[in-house]
């Protein structure tokens, strides 16, 4: 029974923990910059969560006041989050810049064969 | 819950694929989960926006670059043992501190109960805007999201110039093409 409601009562800070490691095990084990970028995604979204969660009470509805309802979920986390996603977006095409010029370079996107090359001059 | 778990099975999906367009392609059903998720969790403008930008905008942005560069990606060279260990580690510790967090949904958790009330109890009348977080965004926190403007034209710059700059480049001795 206690567990259970460890399980109920924490289920989305180890899901948001499980992306998070994910994310950081797809950068550092991923030669790929594309593929990193994405994990980099991953590790972003699994932030969203983690600052989303506590935010929520169960019962209440989102931050638009209204006189028929009384209970509202936190509001400071979601304009957190949502300066967070712009910025985000921001930052992941600035890296997608950066790969398309190391390609036009390099010719190739995978860090071991930049690396490679490198050495071989 | 059925969405968190969508939400892991995806990661898990995204880790063990090699051809990167499906890789971006599930990084768009990730990001759609994840504002399903959001609006679960009350937060629909986040979701809106996770929508068009995370699920929209950065898979359009991510596409484009797979067709400037290559879809394929090359097997890992050296054994993923050390990052899978690292992670696993962190990963661990991180669920022990889980056990000290307050439980999920609760009202009376000291997040809920600092500067949020405030807002939510005197946001109409001072910004006669009903959307608390309209209101936190625009008015309250207006420089910040003025800052925020100014990161995203840094950016769109920087892109710009990493982009544009490259026919004026000289072939120098470092310039070489191994693939294509």
């Amino acid at each position: 029974m206690d567990l259970l409601y460890q399980i109920v009562a924490h289920y989305n800070h180890w899901i948001t923990i499980f992306l998070m490691v994910s994310g950081l095990y797809i950068v550092v084990s991923r030669g790929n910059m594309v593929k990193k970028l994405v994990g980099l995604g991953l590790f972003q979204t699994s932030v969203y969560l983690l600052y989303l969660t506590p935010g929520k009470i169960l019962g209440g509805t989102p931050p638009v006041l209204s006189p028929d309802f009384s209970v509202y979920s936190n509001p400071l986390p979601h304009v957190l989050i949502l300066t967070a996603i712009v910025v985000g977006v921001a930052t992941l095409a600035l890296g997608l810049a950066l790969v398309v010029r190391i390609n036009e370079e390099f010719g190739t996107i995978e860090e071991d064969e930049i690396f490679a090359g490198d050495e071989d001059e | 819950m059925v969405l968190l778990t969508l939400l892991a099975a995806i990661t898990i999906g995204i880790i063990r694929m090699r051809n990167l367009f499906a890789v971006v392609v599930l990084g768009g059903i990730y990001s759609f989960l994840m504002a399903s998720v959001m609006i679960v969790l009350d937060a629909v403008d986040v979701a809106m926006t996770e929508a068009a930008v995370g699920a929209g905008i950065s898979t359009v942005l991510m596409l484009g670059v797979l067709h400037l560069t290559k879809t394929q990606e090359s097997k890992p060279k050296h054994t993923p043992l050390l990052p899978l260990f690292v992670a696993v580690a962190t990963g661990a510790a991180l669920v022990f501190g889980t056990f000290d967090l307050p439980p999920f949904g609760l009202a009376d958790t000291p997040v809920n109960l600092h500067v949020a009330p405030y807002y939510l109890e005197n946001s109409l009348r001072e910004t006669l805007v009903a959307n608390v977080v309209s209101s936190v965004l625009a008015s309250y926190r207006g420089f910040d999201t003025l800052g925020e403007t100014a990161v995203i034209f840094t950016a769109g710059i920087a892109v710009l110039l990493l982009l544009k700059g490259k026919r004026k480049l000289k072939p120098g001795p470092k310039r070489r093409r191994i693939g294509r």
